[in-house]
């Protein structure tokens, strides 16, 4: 493919060859792959893209990668849902839920964004791969080390959800429990990876893997007929997603897939977590680093990478940001469930909260074509809400049990 | 004495060392401290107005000085600082 020319330095320009490094020697800033568009343009269509594997792969001329071996084969293409009946009950006429719950292999987006680590990982010549997690990513890293025959470490804080520390487990990578929160383990991975030669996913391989993000844009604008949508509602830990959102819808009009980009992106994250939101509310183009305290534990990045370029994003495109409590993300996760019939973790709880919270405001309005990121699956983060679902109606192996639970008319239809 | 843990990037101006040692009462000093015995790194660490630059994280103990008095924390005998680049550390992988 060859379409990176380079690395270069998001804060000074100064350029890099396409190595596994990820800040600038000179200031310190975090490096950015760059493309050779005028290459790219020449044979990038919608039709070459519709004619691709289904999977982020149909988007490769967009990826940080060489090719042609792609690991993670069949990561991306995860339906676009018309939500009818959330929409109607938030009053929205065209909601989609953009649902990442079912992503291969781990049923999460990081299943995109590690399948193009791990592509740009070998071609870069590692024997080992290894991250630093909230634990969507370590599954993702484990599962496609797995299945690639790599070495993987995987370090995750002390105070994960059983789902997902089972979910490391069984694929029998390094699991590396570090007594403190995301951030600690963040720090220490950093020095880490300055003592050993592995691929850090999230850290010397943080340029190509954050590419990957850009295809849950891709995939939105192929889904709803090659349109940009006019709102979308992204989770933000270290605001990378968001970013990525924003760059790959300009990179479809630059490329001319799209006309015109319209968007307004939206950044929602948990009160118990939330410096970029509290930032942006405050009208800060800077973040004060937190402790985290919220049940979202795959958003609980205190000190986050790119909260800086996700207030940028967000003030650029007129969008906004929020927050909600624990509370509203139980609330926010019954909700998706008991009407769309997709059982979301708890980052889907924070966006669907917020995402109400934007309409009740008005930011979001009745007629805009809105998109909601569902970025990862319930069943892993069950403990969320166990205590808020009540339990099954348990009776004898009887009709008249039944009956007498259930006053169910011949005809009828109730609820017990 | 403190011990100053040094980034990937940081290392060609510490002749490679990965740990340094500075006699500092403060995260200012230090840094002036460490740009006596290696020229230049003050400049890498702050932009033109002397404020540190905001990639920089600076640890210690493991504490983010924003936590504390930002770049008046006082250090102590004995005290440990990292400083790691924003996004997750710093490093140039021997590939």
């Amino acid at each position: 493919m060859a379409t990176m020319k380079a690395l270069v330095c998001r804060e000074c320009g100064k350029e890099y060859p396409t190595k596994a490094i990820h800040v600038c020697e000179m200031c310190f800033g975090p490096l950015e792959v760059k493309y050779n568009y005028e290459e790219i343009k020449k044979h990038i269509s919608r039709k070459k893209i519709q004619d691709g594997p289904h999977s982020i792969w149909r988007y490769a001329d967009l990826l940080p990668v060489e090719g042609p071996v792609f690991l993670g084969p069949h990561a991306g293409m995860t339906p676009l849902v018309r939500a009818k009946n959330l929409g109607a009950y938030l009053g929205l006429d065209e909601l989609y839920i953009k649902n990442d719950t079912v992503n291969h292999p781990t049923l999460s987006f990081k299943d995109r964004v590690v399948a193009v680590a791990i592509t740009r990982a070998r071609e870069l010549g590692f024997e080992t791969i290894a991250c630093a997690s909230t634990g969507n990513l370590a599954n993702s890293v484990a599962a496609h080390a797995a299945a690639s025959g790599m070495r993987a470490y995987v370090f995750i804080p002390g105070d994960l959800e059983a789902a997902k520390v089972l979910g490391n487990l069984i694929y029998k990578p390094n699991v590396v429990e570090v007594e403190g929160n995301y951030d600690d383990v963040n720090r220490l991975c950093s020095e880490i990876a300055g003592e050993h030669a592995w691929a850090f996913v999230n850290i010397n391989i943080r340029p190509y893997y954050a590419e990957g993000s850009k295809t849950l844009a891709f995939e939105t604008v192929e889904q709803l007929g090659w349109r940009t949508p006019d709102q979308v509602v992204i989770p933000m830990a270290s605001g990378s997603l968001l970013t990525k959102i924003w760059k790959g819808l300009h990179e479809m009009k630059n490329l001319g897939l799209v006309d015109d980009v319209r968007t307004k992106i939206n950044g929602a994250q948990a009160e118990g977590c939330s410096p970029i939101s509290t930032a942006f509310k405050s009208g800060r183009d800077f973040f004060k680093p937190v402790k985290p305290k919220t049940i979202a534990k795959s958003l609980a990045i205190g000190n986050p990478a790119d909260g800086y370029y996700a207030l940028k994003a967000t003030a650029e495109s007129k969008g906004s940001m929020d927050m909600v409590s624990d509370n509203e993300v139980v609330e926010g996760i019954k909700l998706l469930a008991q009407t769309e019939g997709i059982f979301a973790e708890t980052a889907g709880g924070v966006t669907i909260g917020v995402l109400q919270k934007l309409v009740k405001q008005g930011t979001i309005k009745k007629g805009d074509v809105t998109v909601a990121y569902i970025t990862g699956n319930g069943l892993k983060t069950q403990e969320a809400v166990i205590d808020a679902i009540g339990r099954p109606h348990r009776i004898q192996p009887s009709l008249v049990s039944f009956e007498q639970t259930f006053k169910v008319g011949k005809h009828g239809s109730g609820d017990a | 004495m403190i011990k100053v843990r040094i980034p990937t990037p940081l290392r060609p101006l510490t002749k490679g060392q990965g740990e340094v040692d500075a006699q500092a009462g403060t995260i200012v000093e230090m840094i002036d401290t460490l740009n006596a015995s290696h020229p230049g790194i003050k400049d890498r660490l702050c932009d033109d107005t002397g404020e540190l630059r905001r990639f920089v994280n600076i640890y210690v103990n493991e504490e983010d000085i924003r936590f504390l008095k930002g770049k008046e924390t006082s250090l102590k005998d004995g005290d440990e600082v990292s400083i790691v680049p924003a996004i997750a550390g710093g490093t140039s992988c021997r590939t």
